[in-house]
């Protein structure tokens, strides 16, 4: 038997026993080396061919992967590790860079319990690192951190072991401050990195070797030791001496959780339901006699298997032939056909699989990422993965032949099935859909594989960014009539205060259709600064829009606030101006005369009534149109450096910032997305390559003033409405 | 100008000689049967019976009125309603419309369901109190303000007409005594229950029209044929009316003893 086999045996057994078990996600700012760590761990463990590891990326299976040297999708991958003595199972995801695949890291986040966060010492904390950290603390996962590339300190840069260490230093220290701001009040202290204890490690993943302190004082292997094979080029032998899977495995099996401690803490804040319950309780204790209760964090499309449901068991036992209840889709059962775990690309069937692991499941066919999988009907649904950024950009897309055109709509629906980043809106009429994605390469990689890997062949539009529309001032009270004109209501518009409109962007204030616990919104409300009167009216959120009933008294308006709330989802969907969402908005009711008969004041004459009464007064209050916009982050040699503000000046960019390193200036800027297509191609001629740049998606900015009426036009007539939007005038005589 | 055509309630035959007139001098003839519709005869064979084309017009366009105003001001225009056309109020609002832009109005009368069910149930006309009209609850809309009329109406010993929704088709009366109980299930007041007396009027004006009294429990399952149909809730009943309900309307006869 092969050794991957053996591990393979051995992880089984492991499995049943919960305080053997790791789970873990590498997250890392782009091509900080999450891949290759990943992969020399798995080969270490035995569980693929030392030779490929490192080099072949097994874990970047998927074809563009390979093509562009980039993770794109969050893999997976069980491995076993001895410790002291006992065998461990670690089930570790991979997850990808990019920002425009950040909603994959979202995700992993839920299935995990503690996470590797990878910081390049050439390039150190950079903002993607800053972000995962923040989306792991948010789900308290536990981090400890691997400083990679230690290899180049050398190589490249020529550092003396003194200037090493101040670099070392350095890092740790920002990444500390990170985990003070972004970590549960409890865990703090407690989850600081410290080099003492070994919850930092040094290493190359490329070169296969590690260091920590604890296994430094264990083996008598000192750090000077290592500074001098590096100087001579022997990385081999340290690779031997040192080799990275034992401290970087010892690492996460001394220092992160293993299920039921994660869970005893995790429960409460990912799950709202009732702790007693029996559910609960089996979720807290990680109780494999439980009810099932499992949260869904990926589908994968497999060519053959179809549709591969991924995520953590957090209850239960999950047994081949088993059937379980996916919430939302009322008393349907649904048969597991196939139970498996994941070695990358590889699914190894198992008959049985135990609270507290990561399996795969073929037979779920309805669940989507976010899924909550039960064997009791009617579970309590875990807390939504909510990611924190929004498809920012658009293609259209049709099919290129005739007899392409229901099978591409099957095919859109799939991808967006798997892909919760992807937003897609099918015209069955015209043929010609929306795919929105959160930047363009999200777009290219998703093009690719609908002709390549679904081979349809499509026609598609040049991007073009999702715009957003909001208020600069106060607007209304505007009337707005009923079709039958008995009805009336007076809408007021203002722009929603800034920390709010960040509190709903960050899910830290949910969006909502009814509001359930009045009283602790309106405090939440309240403290980010809105009025105490307007707090406690609030009777919807939608995207970073209030609607709040200001009125007194109004007879019955009660029956019909359903429909109040119907208008005002409408309107901030589609903004007065461009029929974009509207952004940061405030609507208040704030008088309404309505006819005593019902049968007049119905949807057909409340929704127009009330929608026309924002837009009205949304153009009272002055309607702006808002752009997505990007920081930017790039590195170069200083003598590029004018190439390079060049490029961004000519993209509505500002330079923000410009730091200057050894032989390298980074330059921070920001620039409209919409400016910014092409610019991986024009800034990797400007600089004949010798570039690393990396951007970040940063909210709304509003359009340049004298630019937007041209803007308006344009995105007006390409969703064939008139040129130009209507007026006050023109609501208010409807 | 504009002239207000009331169409009555059945068929052709209904229309008033002074109706036939306005129609036959019109230039240009509106007719909408969204608010009320005639039982006898279809809207599209309206026209060949009355021999002069008419533009029949949604909701939409009665309720914008422009398509109707524009043709008024300096044509002959008929606007043919069925029942009596001032009764539904989206008529009232025209009219002031075309007022304001100075075209003049006028009302040809006819009769309506408001005076039909009383009297063909042998009820008070004065002892009646507000109407109120019964719509098809609809996603996020289920009003039970008709319940807290009929209510008030009960409480001050009135009858209350209930009017039904016919759009997207007519209600039928066993629709609407289900509706009423479930709002009473919401609401909860004693207001209906399987022994309350209830009235049933079926295609006013029509050679096979129908009035039943009766409890609501035995009400609910009987079948009245086709539409329309109409609801009234009886208030405190003078011995004639409980009398007529009998004779008029099979109501049961103990009834006479309260
Ligand atoms: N010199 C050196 N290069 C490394 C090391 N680790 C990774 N690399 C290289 O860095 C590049 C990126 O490595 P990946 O492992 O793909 O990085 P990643 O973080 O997975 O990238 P994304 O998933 O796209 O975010 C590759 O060219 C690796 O060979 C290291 O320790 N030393
Ligand atoms: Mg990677």
């Amino acid at each position: 038997m092969g050794r991957k086999e053996d591990n393979i045996k051995k992880a089984m057994r492991i499995m049943r026993n919960i305080e053997y078990i790791r789970n873990i996600g590498i997250v890392a700012h782009i091509d900080h080396g999450k891949t290759t760590l990943s992969d020399n761990l798995i080969a270490g463990a035995g569980m693929m061919s030392e030779d490929l590891a490192g080099k072949q990326l097994v874990l970047d299976f998927d074809e563009q992967e390979q093509a562009r040297g980039i993770t794109i999708n969050t893999a997976a991958a069980s491995m076993v590790h001895e410790y002291e003595g006992n065998e461990y199972l670690i089930n570790l995801l991979d997850t990808p860079g990019h920002v425009d695949f950040g909603g994959d890291v979202t995700r992993a986040m839920r299935a995990v319990d503690g996470a590797i966060v990878v910081v390049c010492a050439v390039e150190g904390v950079m903002p993607q690192t800053e972000t995962v950290l923040r989306q792991a603390l948010k789900e308290r996962v536990r981090p400890v951190l691997f400083i990679n590339k230690v290899d180049r300190l050398i190589n490249e840069l020529k550092l003396d072991s003194q200037q090493m260490m101040d670099r070392f230093g350095k890092i740790i220290k920002e990444v500390n401050k990170l985990i003070r701001r972004y970590a549960p009040e409890e865990f703090k202290d407690k989850w600081m990195v410290r080099v003492e204890d070994g919850t930092v490690a040094f290493g190359s993943a490329y070169h296969n070797w590690a260091i920590s302190v604890p296994f430094m004082k264990k083996t008598g292997i000192s750090f000077k030791d290592v500074f001098e094979h590096l100087e001579k080029g022997e990385s081999k032998e340290l690779a031997k001496k040192a080799p990275l899977h034992r401290i970087v495995l010892d690492m996460v099996i001394q220092h992160l959780p293993n299920p039921r401690e994660a869970q005893a803490y995790r429960i409460p804040k990912i799950w709202k339901g009732d702790i007693n319950s029996p559910l609960g309780q089996a979720m807290i204790k990680c109780d494999p006699n439980g009810p099932v209760g499992m949260m869904i964090t990926k589908i994968v499309m497999d060519p053959h298997a179809g549709e591969v449901a991924v995520g953590r068991l957090f209850s239960g036992t999950l047994r081949k032939g088993q059937e379980l209840y996916i919430v939302g889709m009322g008393n349907r059962k649904y048969r597991i056909q196939q139970l498996s775990m994941m070695v990358g690309p590889d699914r190894i069937p198992v008959d049985e699989l135990d609270a507290g692991n990561i399996p795969a499941i073929i037979g779920l066919k309805d669940a989507i990422a976010g899924s909550t999988v039960s064997s009791i009907p009617d579970a309590e649904p875990f807390e939504p993965m909510k990611h924190y950024s929004e498809p920012v950009v658009t293609v259209a897309i049709e099919a290129k032949h005739t007899k392409d055109l229901p099978r591409l709509i099957d095919v859109l629906r799939t991808i967006s099935k798997a892909d919760p980043s992807l937003r897609v809106e099918i015209n069955q009429e015209t043929g010609e859909h929306l795919l929105s994605g959160m930047g363009e390469l999200h777009l290219e990689v998703t093009i690719y594989r609908i002709t390549h890997e679904y081979k349809v062949e499509v026609i598609t539009s040049p991007p073009i960014v999702v715009y957003r529309e909001t208020v600069d001032h106060k607007g209304g009270p505007f009337e707005g009539k009923s079709p039958n004109k008995h009805n009336k209501f007076y809408i007021e518009v203002e722009p929603l205060e800034e920390s709010v409109v960040q509190a709903i962007v960050d899910g830290e204030i949910e969006e909502m259709d009814r509001i359930k616990n009045r009283k602790d919104l309106a405090k939440k409300l309240e403290e980010l600064g809105m009025d105490r009167e307007e707090a406690k009216r609030v009777e919807a959120i939608r995207g970073p829009n209030i609607l709040l009933d200001m009125t007194w008294g109004v007879q019955y308006l009660n029956e019909t606030m359903e429909l109040v709330k119907q208008a005002f989802f409408e309107a901030v969907e589609k903004g007065p101006l461009a029929n974009e969402k509207v952004y940061g908005v405030k609507v208040k009711l704030v008088d309404a005369k309505l006819h005593e008969d019902s049968i007049h004041r119905g949807p057909a004459q409340v929704i127009p009534a009330v929608r026309n009464a924002i837009y009205g007064a949304m153009c009272q209050g002055n309607r702006v149109l808002l752009e997505p916009i990007q920081k930017i982050y790039i590195n170069v040699p200083m003598e590029l450096v004018g190439s390079v503000t060049r490029e961004i000046q000519q993209r509505r960019g500002v330079i923000v910032d410009m730091e200057q390193e050894e032989y390298q200036t980074i330059i921070h800027a920001k620039a409209p997305v919409a400016e910014m297509f092409g610019f991986a191609s024009a800034i990797r001629s400007a600089t004949g390559g010798r570039v690393l740049w990396s951007t970040e998606n940063a909210g709304y900015e509003r359009v340049p003033r004298d630019l937007q009426p041209q803007i308006v036009r344009q995105i007006r007539e390409r969703k064939g409405l008139k040129p130009e939007p209507y007026d006050e005038k023109y609501y208010a005589e409807l | 100008m504009l002239t207000f055509v009331g169409l009555g309630l059945y068929d052709i035959e209904d229309l008033t000689i002074r109706g036939k007139k306005a129609i036959e001098e019109a230039d240009v003839i509106f007719a909408e049967f969204y608010t009320s519709r005639l039982i006898g005869i279809a809207p599209e064979k309206l026209e060949k019976a009355l021999g002069k084309e008419i533009k029949i017009l949604s909701r939409e366009e009665v309720e914008n009125g422009e398509i109707i105003l524009r043709e008024a001001k300096d044509k002959d225009v008929v606007f043919l309603v069925a029942g009596d056309p001032m009764i539904a109020t989206t008529h009232v609002a025209l009219r002031i419309m075309a007022e304001e832009r100075g075209i003049k109005t006028k009302i040809v009368h006819n009769s309506s369901i408001v005076t039909a069910a009383p009297g063909m149930l042998g009820l008070q006309q004065y002892k009646f109190g507000r109407t109120v009209s019964l719509p098809f609850p609809q996603e996020n809309y289920f009003p039970t303000s008709a319940y807290d009329f009929i209510k008030m109406n009960k409480n001050l010993g009135l009858h209350t007409l209930i009017l039904l929704d016919i759009n997207p088709r007519p209600m039928t009366a066993n629709e609407a005594m289900k509706l009423l109980l479930e709002m009473e299930e919401k609401k909860n007041e004693n207001l209906f229950s399987e022994k309350t007396l209830i009235a049933v009027v079926a295609r006013a004006g029509s050679p096979d029209s129908l009035a039943r009294a009766g409890y609501l429990g035995e009400m609910l399952h009987e079948n009245f044929g086709p539409p329309l149909h109409t609801l009234v809730l009886p208030g405190k009943l003078h011995f004639a009316e409980a009398e007529a309900l009998v004779k008029l309307a099979g109501a049961p006869e103990e009834i006479l003893n309260e």
